[in-house]
């Protein structure tokens, strides 16, 4: 059904076969139309966004070890060039939706720090008004439908999404966001069943980081020579991998996934090889026992997503040093600064756990409900 | 006043709203080409085509989580579930998700799905078939559950469900599709969520019931009037969550006596919600303590003859009825 580059990244590197990008493979894809295509602006903005993705994370888990926010926190920093390029490819009738990790998709559509800041803060002024937390940004005006907790939780919903456009006649598509652990999960399988047999413009992105959780991929997953997303097969669903430390490559594997989405309606399974750097949450104190120090440095010395960019883009004389310093330094500033905003803004006042459960209660004027709908004795604010 | 079945009633609903929304559309297992398990949806797909009757492979937890999806974008889908106890394969998708979206949004989206489908033991076909999980679901903040008994009902509340912006899920009985009933003639007939109606009216004890134990409840309450003069009050709650307590609570203050029948077991079921706010907003109107009658605390028995025992019925009511008002036999 498609072609595959060659065997995953993580089995490459358990075979010693590091790789360091030559020229030639940093600039690979540098030809494809969508690239030619790309402005010097665009470029520069991809950049800007993965660091400022970066800077975004690096400031919330200091904020985090601070003790400033509950929950859960997982960092998104190594895998920025799969958010930023995936959504560098698509247009006004493209939409996307995730899984927990999933602040760096949340800034490259276009949401800006504070209010990601002031969500992970569990503050009024967040997102999803301190109601969703780290795993649950949403911004649906930006066609952003969010963040989900329950590992392939979203695949369906997706669906549903890409659905919803084919049944409008919108020429659009869906872009569904998973991680390599989502993979075995029924809901998924039955997704792409669906997907296929109806002809859904959906592309779904297995972001393989290596592990799920605290298991790595070769412990958790029947793993097919050509990579988890040959699975699709089974499904007759097209099918690619993709290095996802190479933005270029990144877009242009998504570009044709996408625009099979949007000229046959048809859906798509791409496995971007990625790595994070951090554990799958700071909870995960243990992610050094699972994997190597020498291995999350050959990740970072070789296949760093935003060095990798910024390789291409001296190459291609786009950006000089000090302009990449400058960008650098703009970006923590604007996370110093969310971090203020987030510090200074209001907690949610108690009266709002009980807003945003219903629309009819929210908008009484547009329901015939009657009846009581919450079952509270007496409530404690 | 026209009379027709329930299944009638809820094909009417379906096709009314079909037309009056390009957004409406019907999902499920058989529920096009075959006309339906139940024949729910006989003939709406010659009808309306293929874009509006979708027949969804056997894949609950994909074809659910595909219909909230597709209603953050505005559709709104109706899937069938041919038994509700086909939704415990589907349950992240259609408690987990369905229920939190709008709130861990901060309500920026909406999630109005309908699903709909059977829930209801008596008919012999197991435990794994038989569930009446209106009080699981109705337990989820974020959800609805609205549970008709009457042709009127269904049609009325199907409409409105259709039309209502959260996810409600309705829950009917294989056993009721054949009841007749009138129904009225107007040209958009609803009812809204939340309103429970006294199905008879009575001074001497009051019989709060949901989905087919209504029926039962109303047969009893007949033959309690003609054999021992006894006038019960039976009120249906249509919808669980909403609830209309309001109704509920007149009726237990004006006849002092109450009787809850759930065809659901009796752990943690409606009926142990309603009991609580019986006894703490009427509790000086008591003359009884409040008695329940639900499903004998097992899976669901197969065998025929004693299934009917299981469950409650007329029988069991009047029974119940008469321990509370002490009426010997």
């Amino acid at each position: 059904m498609s072609v595959s580059t060659e065997a995953p990244e993580k089995q490459e590197f358990n075979k010693g076969k590091s790789r360091a990008l030559s020229k030639e493979d940093l600039f690979a894809y540098a030809g494809e139309p969508i690239n030619k295509a790309m402005t010097p602006e665009a470029k520069i903005k991809c950049f800007t966004d993965m660091v400022r993705i970066r800077k975004f994370e690096q400031a919330a888990l200091q904020s985090y070890q601070k003790g400033k926010m509950g929950g859960f926190l997982h960092l998104y920093i190594g895998q920025e060039a799969t958010a930023v390029g995936t959504v560098s490819v698509m247009n006004e009738h493209d939409h996307l939706i995730t899984a927990y990790r999933d602040h760096g998709h949340g800034i490259a559509v276009g949401m800006n720090m504070n209010e990601c800041m002031a969500e992970l803060y569990g503050k009024f002024t967040g997102c999803s008004k301190g109601k969703g937390g780290s795993m649950h940004f949403f911004a649906p005006e930006k066609r952003y439908w969010g963040g989900h907790g329950i590992v392939g939780g979203q695949t369906p919903l997706g669906l549903g999404i890409a659905y919803a456009l084919k049944y409008k006649g919108v020429k659009g598509c869906a872009v569904c966001y998973l991680g390599d652990g989502a993979v075995n999960q029924g809901v998924f399988h039955e997704s792409l069943n669906l997907a296929s047999l109806w002809d859904i413009p959906i592309v779904y992105i297995i972001e393989n980081n290596g592990y799920s959780m605290g298991t790595s991929q070769v412990r958790s997953s029947v793993f097919p020579d050509a990579g988890l997303a040959s699975r699709a097969e089974a499904y007759k669903i097209d099918w690619d991998n993709v290095h996802g430390e190479n933005l270029y490559e990144v877009r242009a594997k998504t570009g044709a996934a996408i625009e099979r989405a949007h000229e046959k309606s048809r859906p798509t399974v791409l496995e971007i090889f990625t790595y994070r750097y951090y554990g799958h949450s700071i909870a995960d104190a243990n992610h050094q026992r699972y994997r190597t120090k020498e291995e999350i440095r050959h990740y970072q010395e070789r296949k760093d997503p935003i060095n990798v960019w910024e390789q291409i883009l001296l190459e291609e004389k786009h950006l000089t040093e000090d302009e990449i310093k400058e960008i650098d330094k703009k970006a923590k500033e604007e996370a110093k600064e969310s971090i203020r905003f987030a510090d200074e803004s209001p907690f949610p006042p108690p009266s709002e756990i009980l807003t945003d459960v219903y629309h009819s209660v929210d908008n009484p004027d547009s329901h015939t409900n009657e009846g009581t709908i919450f079952f509270n004795d007496r409530l404690p604010f | 006043m026209a009379v027709i079945t329930y299944r009638q009633a809820l094909k009417d609903a379906l096709a009314e709203e079909i037309e009056r929304d390009e957004n409406v559309f019907i999902m499920g297992e058989e529920v096009a080409e075959y006309n339906g398990a139940y024949k729910v949806t006989e003939g709406l797909w010659k009808r309306f085509g293929d874009k509006r009757l979708v027949d969804a492979p056997i894949s609950e937890a994909g074809f659910i989580g595909l219909g909230i999806g597709a209603s953050f974008l505005g559709l709104r889908p109706v899937i069938e579930m041919m038994f509700f106890s086909f939704v415990y394969v589907a349950w992240d998708q259609a408690v987990n998700n369905a229920s939190s979206m709008r709130y861990m949004s901060g309500g920026l989206l909406n999630c109005p799905l309908v699903i709909r489908g059977p829930a209801n033991a008596g008919t012999n076909v197991g435990a794994t078939h038989s569930h009446t999980p209106e009080n699981l679901i109705a337990s989820f903040p974020g959800l609805k559950v609205v549970t008709p008994a009457t042709p009127a009902d269904a049609k009325g509340l199907l409409k409105s469900a259709i039309r209502d912006d959260d996810p409600v899920f309705f829950m009917e009985s294989t056993l009721l599709y054949g009841n007749e009933g009138e129904v009225p003639d107007e040209d958009d007939f609803t009812i809204p969520l939340g309103r429970a109606e006294v199905k008879r009216s009575g001074s001497d004890i009051t019989i709060v019931a949901h989905g087919g134990c209504v029926i039962s409840a109303l047969k009893a309450a007949a033959k309690l009037k003609k054999e021992q003069n006894v006038d019960a009050e039976v009120v249906d709650l249509r919808s669980i969550r909403p609830l209309d307590k309001a109704t509920i609570l007149k009726s237990v203050k004006k006849t002092n006596r109450v009787l809850l029948v759930e065809e659901n077991k009796p752990f943690c079921g409606v009926d142990a919600q309603l009991s609580h706010i019986i006894q703490r907003e009427a509790f000086d109107y008591l003359d009884a303590p409040v008695h329940r009658i639900s499903a004998v605390d097992a899976p669901a028995i197969y065998s025929p003859p004693v299934e009917k025992v299981q469950v409650p019925n007329p029988g069991s009511i009047i029974n119940e009825v008469r321990e509370i008002l002490q009426i010997k036999a």
